[in-house]
C-alpha cells in the first residue's frame, strides 16, 4: 500500500518514521486514559515547533481536522480524535530549553513529562507545583491544555496560575507568543484564554512556566474517621480557621479497600473516611499548624490520627492517594472518573446525593479528591463487557454533574471538558456566556478544524464541526 | 564403543553448529532445503515469497479483520481486564523511550493483545509479532502499575500463542533453549570452546580482521563475549561446603547453565559468602536449567518439565532454603507454583518450592550478614537487574550488603532501575534496540565516575561489559557476592569443610 498525497505530504514534514498510516498502528492511537474511542486517520510526531506549525497548515489547505496529544492520560476525551484527521503526538518534543535560577521560571517543551520537570531542578531546591496523580506520566503541555490541578494546589494554585507565558501554533499554522517571562504584560491576557483550552484554540510549543522553591519541612497528617460528615466537617472548619493546608485529601471507604489491596500504604480499611492532610514551608510554625489541625480533627471525632514520621512514611501515605485512580482496577474492569467542583461546605450533602445516584443506577461509586477545594473525583465502576452498563454509567456520571450545578459548583475541577461533558456546559452556562466564549473561538479558528467537538454542545451554533468526508484527500 | 560415542558427540555438535548457523544467517539453511525441495518438485515456492497460512502472499501491510474472526483462546484472557489503560506505565517503558510510540508501550501491548483475545487481530499477524517481541520483559511497568496487572505473564501469554515463522526456526530455539541449556556436556564444550577461542589468539584475530561483519547475527554474538576466567576445563563446584561457625540454616544452590561456564567464580563466590555466614551449601549436580528463558520466548511446556525437574532434585536435598544469585533464575523459582498450579502431581510442592527460593543478596539481608572483615576499596555504583528490582521487588537488600563491605563507597546512577538492555537473549534477538538502551545506561553508568558497576545477574553483567569495551571505559563489573567475598578473604578456594578454608 502507498501513503495517500496526503500522507506523503506529512511525511515530507517530518519524515517517515514520525508518521503512523497504518490501519494497525492507528488502533492503538484511538484511546487514552478516558473511556472514549475514536480512530485518527494519521499520527505524527513532530520534533519542533516548525514542524507542528507545517502540519497545521498543511490541515488547513487540506481541510483536515486536528486533535494534539501528550501521555494520553487524560480523563475527559481531550486527544480523542473525534472527527477524525491528523493526531499530533507532542511527545518527542520533551526537552527542558532553559532553567533561569535568578527568576524562578523554566522554558519547556509541551511533550515533557510534568515529573521530570520537578525532577530536573530538585537538584536547586524547586519544584514545578502543580501535581496531578498522573504527574509521573502526564505531559505539560497535556496539563495546559486541561488547565490541569492536583492535590498541592490547594495553596498555590493550578496551572493557570503557573504558566506565565507559552509559543503556540495558532489555527491558521503561525507561530505566535502570548505572554512571557514577566509577570504583567500589558494588553489581553492571551495565556489566561489559551490555557484550558483544550486544543481549540491552537497548539502550545513552547510553555514558560514559575518554578517554586521547594518547602523548607513539611508535616503529612492522616486522620481516621467513622462518618463521611465528621471528615468533611473537619474539612470546612481547618480552612475556616484560616489555615491554608499545602492539600487535604478524602478517599472513603471503597477507595481505601482499593488502595490497601494495591500499596498497603497502611489506610484502614473499615473506616468511613480518611483525610491526608499536608502542611508546608518555613519550619518554624509547622508544628502547631499540625496541633491545630489535630485539634479540630479530635473535635470531629477523628478515631485516630497518625503523622508521617520521616520522608519514607511521607511517601508511602502519598502513594496510596496517587495511585489510588489505578488501584481500583483491582476491584472493578474499569471506572469512569467524574470531575467537578462543589462549595466545601456542601461537602457533606453532595457526597450523599451522589452515593443515591449509586444506588439508583445499580452501580459502585468510589471517591477519591481534593476535599480543600471541593473538587470531587466520584469514581463510577462498571463493565464495559456488559451490554448497556458504559452508557448507563455516563449517566450517572452526568447526574452526578448536575448535582454539583445545583450546589452552587462547577463542571471540571482539572480534567478538563473534553467530548464527556460538552453537553453539560449549557447548563452552566447561560447563552450569553457560551457565545462569548464561541466568539472567541471563531475568532481564532474559523475554520473549526481545532480539535473539534470538545468543550461545546454539537452542534455549535457559530461553529459547524468538520465531518468532511475525507475520500477526497485518498485516505 | 568409545569411537560410537564419539561419532555421536560429533554429529551431535555438527548438528548443534548447522541449527546455529541456519538461527545467525537468519534461516540460510532454511532457504538452501525449500529451494532444492522446490527444485525437486519444480516447484514455485523458489521465488521465496512468504505465504500465509491460507496461501495467500503476506504483505507488509495487513488489513485488520473488523469481525467475524474467531477469538483466539489468550492464556490468563482475564488479567488484560485489569489493565485500565491510564498510561503510568509510559514513561517507565525502556522501549516506550526510545521509539515514542503506544504501539511500544506496556498499554498499547496490552491494547493489542486485547484486539487478539476478541479476534480483532490474528496472532499471526506481523506487526504483532513484532511489538510482542520488542518488549524487553523487563516488568518496569509491574512496579509503576497501579492496578497490579501482571504485565509479564500477559507477555508470556501472547507469545505463546503467537505461531511460529517456520518449524526450522522453531527447531533452533528449542535446540538452543530446550536443548543446549539443560546439557551439561554442551554447556561444557560451549564454555571450553569458548576459552579455547579467547586464548588461542583466534579471537583477537576474528576482531582485529572483522571477519564475522558481513553476518551481523554471529558478530553480534561474537562481540558479546566477556572476558572469560578460570582454567580450560572447569572444575566441578563441591556437591557440599559445610558452614562456618555457628550453623544458620542449609541451603541448596542453583548454580545456573551458561552463566556457570561464563562466571565461574561468581558460583564460586556465592558458596564462600554462603558459608561465612553460616550456611551448609549443598550444590546438587543433577540440577538442571530453571526454564526461565524457555518460559520468557513463550514456551512454557519446556519450562514446566525444566521446573519438574528441579523441583525433585531440590526436595531431595532437604534444605531450608534454595539460593540463586542470578535475578531471572531466581524469579523463575519463584514462580513454579504459578507455572504448575495446574498440575495435580506438583502443584503443591511447585507452591512450597517457590516459598523457599531466594536471591543470594535477599538470604543474607534476611539472616543478617556477618561482618566483612577485609577492606574492599572500590568506588562502585549498582544496577538493578530487572528481574531483582521488578520481578522480585527486591531493592534494598543488595545495597544494604553492599554498604556493610569496609572501603566501599557506593555511588547511586540516575535511573538504576532501567532495563540495561539484556532482557535474556533480547540483545541477540534486538542488537539495534538493545544497544539504544544500552546507550542511555552507560551514560548514566559513566556520570557517577565509579570504577566498579555491580549487577547481581549474569546477563546484565554480559551486557554491561559489552558496552563499556564498545566504548573503551575501564570499569571492573562484577556482581555484588565477588566483592563480598573478597570482603570475607575468600580466594575462591571452596573445601568441603568450612567455606573457602581460609
Amino acid at each position: 500500500m502507498q501513503p495517500s498525497r496526503f500522507v506523503q505530504e506529512l511525511i515530507d514534514i517530518v519524515g517517515e518514521r514520525n508518521v503512523l498510516w497504518d490501519d494497525y498502528d492507528l488502533r492503538l492511537y484511538e484511546y487514552d486514559g478516558s473511556v472514549d474511542r475514536a480512530l485518527p486517520q494519521a499520527v505524527v510526531l513532530p520534533e519542533s515547533a516548525e514542524q507542528v506549525a507545517e502540519i497545521v497548515k498543511l490541515c488547513n489547505r487540506a481541510s483536515v481536522p486536528y486533535t494534539a496529544r501528550g501521555g494520553g492520560t487524560g480523563l475527559s476525551g481531550g486527544s480523542i480524535p473525534v472527527a477524525g484527521g491528523v493526531l499530533i503526538t507532542l511527545v518527542k518534543m520533551n526537552r527542558v530549553l532553559e532553567v533561569d535560577l535568578e527568576n524562578l521560571r523554566a522554558v519547556v517543551e509541551p511533550g515533557l513529562v510534568n515529573l521530570q520537570l520537578s525532577e530536573a531542578v530538585a537538584g536547586n531546591g524547586l519544584y514545578y507545583v502543580p501535581d496531578p496523580s498522573s504527574q509521573k506520566a502526564c505531559t505539560i503541555g497535556g496539563n495546559v491544555g486541561e488547565n490541569s490541578g492536583g492535590p498541592h494546589t490547594l495553596l498555590y494554585g493550578v496551572t493557570t496560575n503557573h504558566v506565565l507565558g507559552v509559543e503556540v501554533v495558532m489555527p491558521d499554522g503561525e507561530l505566535v507568543e502570548f505572554g512571557g517571562k514577566a509577570l504583567d504584560l500589558p494588553g489581553y491576557d492571551l495565556t489566561g484564554a489559551f490555557v484550558g483550552s483544550e486544543g481549540t484554540l491552537g497548539i502550545a510549543t513552547k510553555i514558560t512556566v514559575r518554578l517554586v522553591p521547594l518547602p523548607e519541612d513539611v508535616r503529612t497528617l492522616l486522620a481516621v474517621f467513622n462518618t463521611v460528615d465528621d471528615a468533611s466537617a473537619t474539612v470546612s472548619e481547618v480552612i475556616g480557621k484560616g489555615i491554608i493546608p499545602a492539600a487535604i485529601e478524602m478517599l472513603d471507604q471503597m477507595a481505601l479497600q482499593a488502595v490497601e489491596a494495591s500499596v498497603h500504604a497502611g489506610y484502614p480499611e473499615d473506616a468511613a473516611a480518611v483525610l491526608l492532610i499536608e502542611v508546608d514551608g518555613l519550619r518554624d510554625g509547622l508544628d502547631e499548624q499540625a496541633q491545630a489541625i489535630r485539634d479540630i480533627a479530635e473535635a470531629h471525632n477523628a478515631r485516630s490520627l497518625r503523622i508521617a514520621k520521616d520522608a519514607k512514611e511521607r511517601e508511602l501515605l502519598w502513594s496510596g492517594r496517587k495511585g489510588a485512580f489505578g488501584a481500583i482496577g483491582r476491584i472493578s474492569p474499569e471506572y469512569y472518573v467524574v470531575d467537578g467542583v462543589v462549595p466545601r461546605t456542601k461537602l457533606p450533602e453532595v457526597l450523599e446525593a451522589i452515593a443515591e445516584v449509586g444506588r439508583q443506577y445499580d452501580l459502585r461509586i468510589a471517591n477519591v479528591f481534593h476535599a480543600g477545594d471541593g473538587n470531587l473525583h466520584p469514581l463510577v465502576l462498571f463493565d464495559g463487557a456488559i451490554p448497556g452498563e458504559l452508557e448507563r454509567t455516563k449517566e450517572a456520571g452526568a447526574e452526578i454533574m448536575r448535582i454539583c450545578i445545583r450546589a452552587g459548583g462547577v463542571l471540571s475541577g482539572e480534567h478538563g471538558i473534553g467530548m464527556e461533558k460538552a453537553e453539560l456546559m449549557g447548563e452552566l452556562f447561560s447563552d450569553h456566556d457560551m457565545e462569548v466564549m464561541l466568539k472567541l473561538k471563531a475568532a481564532l479558528d474559523p475554520e473549526g478544524l481545532a480539535n473539534p467537538g470538545k468543550i461545546f454542545p454539537t452542534p455549535g451554533r457559530c461553529v459547524e464541526i468538520p465531518r468532511r468526508p475525507l475520500a477526497g484527500i485518498g485516505w | 564403543m568409545k569411537l560410537n560415542r564419539v561419532v555421536a558427540w560429533a554429529a551431535l555438535v555438527i548438528g548443534a553448529i548447522a541449527l546455529v548457523a541456519d538461527y545467525v544467517y537468519d534461516g540460510l539453511l532454511r532457504r538452501s532445503l525449500r529451494r532444492l525441495l522446490a527444485a525437486v518438485r519444480g516447484g514455485e515456492e523458489a521465488g521465496g515469497v512468504q505465504r500465509g497460512p491460507d496461501g495467500q502472499p503476506v504483505s507488509g501491510i495487513t488489513e485488520v479483520p473488523e469481525s467475524g474472526e474467531t477469538p483466539v483462546a489468550f492464556p490468563d484472557a482475564e488479567l488484560i481486564r485489569s489493565c485500565v489503560h491510564c498510561g503510568l506505565c509510559l514513561p517507565f517503558c525502556p522501549t516506550y523511550n526510545v521509539l515514542g510510540v503506544e504501539m511500544d508501550s506496556p498499554r498499547g501491548r496490552i491494547y493489542q493483545m486485547k484486539l487478539v483475545a476478541e479476534g480483532k487481530i490474528s496472532p499471526d499477524n506481523p506487526h504483532f509479532y513484532k511489538h510482542i517481541y520488542q518488549c524487553l520483559d523487563c516488568r518496569a511497568c509491574e512496579t509503576a502499575c497501579p492496578s497490579g496487572v501482571q504485565y509479564g505473564r500477559l507477555v508470556e501469554a501472547a507469545r505463546s500463542i503467537i505461531p511460529p515463522r517456520s518449524n526450522v526456526e522453531q527447531a533452533a530455539r528449542r535446540a538452543i533453549l530446550a536443548g543446549a541449556l539443560n546439557s551439561d556436556p554442551i554447556l561444557s564444550v560451549i564454555g571450553v570452546g569458548s576459552r579455547l577461542y579467547q586464548r588461542s589468539g583466534l579471537q583477537k584475530l576474528v576482531r582485529s580482521t572483522g571477519i564475522l561483519r558481513p553476518i551481523p547475527r554471529l558478530n553480534r554474538m561474537e562481540s558479546m563475549l566477556p572476558h572469560l576466567e578460570g582454567s580450560l576445563i572447569l572444575e566441578p563446584l563441591p556437591p557440599v561446603v559445610r558452614a562456618q561457625g555457628e550453623r544458620r540454616a542449609r541451603v541448596a544452590f542453583l548454580s545456573g547453565c551458561i552463566a556457570a561456564q561464563f562466571f565461574p567464580q561468581t558460583n564460586r563466590s556465592t558458596i564462600a559468602v554462603l558459608a561465612a555466614n553460616g550456611c551448609d551449601v549443598l550444590t546438587p549436580p543433577a540440577q538442571g536449567c530453571c526454564g526461565a528463558l524457555q518460559n520468557h520466548s513463550g514456551d512454557r511446556e519446556t519450562a514446566k518439565n525444566f521446573a519438574r525437574h528441579n523441583i525433585d532434585v531440590f526436595e531431595r536435598t532437604g534444605a531450608d532454603y534454595y539460593v540463586s544469585n542470578a535475578a531471572g533464575c531466581g524469579s523463575m523459582l519463584k514462580e513454579y507454583g504459578e507455572l504448575l498450579a495446574d498440575d495435580p502431581l506438583y502443584a503443591e510442592r511447585a507452591e512450597a518450592f517457590s516459598e523457599k527460593a531466594r536471591d543470594i543478596t535477599e538470604l543474607l539481608a534476611e539472616l543478617g550478614l556477618r561482618p566483612p572483615t577485609h577492606e574492599v576499596s572500590a568506588r562502585a555504583t549498582y544496577q538493578d537487574a530487572c528481574h531483582l528490582r521488578h520481578g522480585q521487588k527486591i531493592k534494598n537488600p543488595p545495597r544494604e550488603l553492599l554498604a556493610a563491605i569496609p572501603g566501599l563507597e557506593l555511588v547511586e546512577m540516575a535511573r538504576s532501575e532501567w532495563c540495561c538492555g539484556s532482557a535474556g537473549i533480547y540483545n541477540v534477538t534486538q542488537p539495534e534496540l538493545s544497544e539504544s538502551i544500552l546507550d542511555m545506561k552507560m551514560e548514566n553508568v559513566i556520570a557517577t565516575g565509579a570504577d566498579t558497576i555491580l549487577a547481581a545477574n549474569p546477563g546484565c553483567l554480559i551486557q554491561l561489559q559489552h558496552g563499556l569495551r564498545d566504548r573503551g571505559v575501564h570499569m571492573r563489573a562484577a556482581h555484588p557476592v565477588d566483592l563480598l567475598a573478597e570482603a570475607y578473604g575468600a580466594d575462591g578456594h571452596l573445601d568441603s569443610n568450612g567455606g573457602d578454608g581460609g
